[in-house]
């Protein structure tokens, strides 16, 4: 499903991912580790097509991400580690998740309520002004309403309280989510030990560790 | 194009609700109204007097403060999502490229002449109001002038904005370019061709270079056709171009610039890292 091959990234000179190659097959549920600054975010960035490899190529089923992105990333959702300062209203994110990413705003709601939040009552609300927890809800509210086959979670649980870790973990795994290809970046490893299958430990840029758990 | 669309449509709302959309369309409101309230319609100087005088007071200030407010609200509109990783999320959807910018693109510049079309109507609802003739060509002329001098702008703004890696620098590099445009507009050129005994040549092709210049000559030809109000740099491409070849050559150059710049802005999106 995803295919990265030899992917190197460098800013001003200096090394940042090195030589990565990794196969990830559908369904598989990977979670990346390692400290600050080993590479995770880069990986994703260049996964996701924001950062343009300075070697090797990132594909996702089949389209490769620099060249084909919208082929690419109509099939990846993803949630960022902090939601952003994004002024939209949430009707407006809505929106640009519904048309853009291809999904159902009813969708998000019935998402959101599942997480205890009423989305409706805040729809004027710039999505900047709301709380960290609210947020971070909504992000994961929308990109469970995309029918993407690739998932990617960058610490998805760090501003959730611990009901809504306890929800977050039961959409992960309910059954229909069985065939979906999940990544996951987080320090959380024994919060999604039971739904893992393969851990990838990144260091200095480079894959030190790829286990299937 | 439904994303572009959607895009533009998006940006559009989002900076009609911002602060400085509401401080950009007071100021050139409140500049007509001003200049109305001070009394300048009833004189009479060079001829002109009512909404023609009204308007070439207008247009003169416009061409100083539409640039800088062009630039510095546009400068910061790919560098702030860029800076704040809202690029990271929203470009992480299946948007091309080309329809994220263009439909930025879109959505500025209907923001942007939004006002400047409210001042217009604003400025010939006085006209009309005080029973006057109203100048219709000038007006539409003049409405034109604004609308692509303003697209000039915008195109060097979106340039500026994804070609520097932070905010500050963006606004500095927007700052720079303005004092530099208003520095070559005609007194400031005929100083330095004195002092520096520069080729004429040279410098009456800065002065048809600089868009400030190709507004300003344009704006100063709609109301005097001898261009007897600006200086010796106006004369010769007066005598080179006639005054409605400065017109037509001050709106296509203005209109070439801005979409240079927009597509020049549009290649650096395109091949560099996104953030």
């Amino acid at each position: 499903m995803i295919d990265i091959l030899n992917l190197d990234k460098s800013f001003s000179g200096q090394k940042i991912l090195s030589g990565i190659t990794l196969n990830i097959a559908e369904g598989e549920k990977v979670l990346f580790l390692g400290h600050n600054g080993a590479g995770k975010t880069t990986l994703i960035r260049c996964l996701l097509g924001e950062y343009r490899p300075n070697r090797g190529k990132v594909t996702v089923n089949g389209h490769p991400v620099i060249g084909e992105r919208v082929a690419a990333l109509r099939q990846i959702a993803f949630v960022p580690q902090l939601p952003p300062p994004i002024r939209f209203t949430l009707n407006e994110l809505f929106e640009y998740a519904a048309k853009i990413g291809h999904c159902s705003i009813d969708k998000i709601k019935e998402n959101s309520l599942y997480f205890g939040l009423d989305a409706e009552a805040h729809k004027h609300k710039a999505f900047y002004k709301l709380s960290g927890g609210m947020k971070q809800k909504i992000l994961i509210s929308i990109a469970f309403s995309r029918n993407a086959d690739v998932m990617i979670f960058d610490e998805p649980t760090a501003n959730l309280d611990a009901v809504g870790r306890d929800c977050f973990r039961k959409l992960i795994g309910a059954p229909e989510m069985r065939g979906k290809t999940i990544v996951f970046i987080s320090h959380r490893l024994e919060e999604l030990s039971s739904i893992v299958t393969r851990v990838v430990e990144l260091d200095l840029g480079e894959v030190v560790r790829d286990e299937r758990v | 194009m439904n994303q572009l669309f959607t895009i533009a449509k998006l940006d559009f709302f989002e900076s009609f609700r911002s602060r400085w959309f509401a401080g950009y369309t007071a100021v050139f409101l409140l500049l007509i109204v001003a200049i109305f309230l001070s009394g300048v319609t009833e004189s009479r100087v060079m001829g002109f007097s009512g909404l023609t005088r009204l308007l070439l007071i207008f247009i003169q200030a416009c061409n100083i403060i539409l640039p800088i407010f062009i630039l510095v609200t546009t400068v910061r509109t790919i560098a702030k999502e860029r800076d704040s990783n809202v690029f990271e999320y929203l470009l992480s959807f299946p948007v091309s490229l080309a329809a994220y910018y263009w439909g930025k693109v879109l959505g500025r510049l209907l923001v942007i002449w939004l006002p400047l079309l409210l001042t217009i109507v604003l400025a010939l609802a006085i006209g009309l109001v005080r029973g006057g003739e109203i100048p219709w060509r000038l007006l539409c002329l003049y409405t034109a002038l604004l609308a692509f001098s303003s697209f000039t702008f915008l195109g060097i703004g979106f340039f500026i904005s994804v070609s520097t890696k932070s905010q500050e620098l963006a606004l500095g590099i927007a700052l720079f370019v303005w004092l530099l445009l208003i520095a070559l507009i005609d007194i400031a050129l005929i100083g330095f061709l004195i002092q520096k005994m520069v080729p004429d040549n040279l410098v009456f092709a800065l002065a048809l270079l600089n868009p400030v210049q190709a507004f300003r000559l344009a704006a100063i030809a709609l109301f005097d056709p001898v261009l007897s109000v600006i200086g010796p740099t106006a004369y010769f491409l007066l005598d080179t171009f006639g005054s409605t070849g400065i017109i037509a050559y001050a709106l296509l150059y203005l209109g070439f610039v801005g979409m240079l710049f927009l597509s020049l802005g549009f290649l650096v999106f395109r091949r560099r890292d996104l953030f």
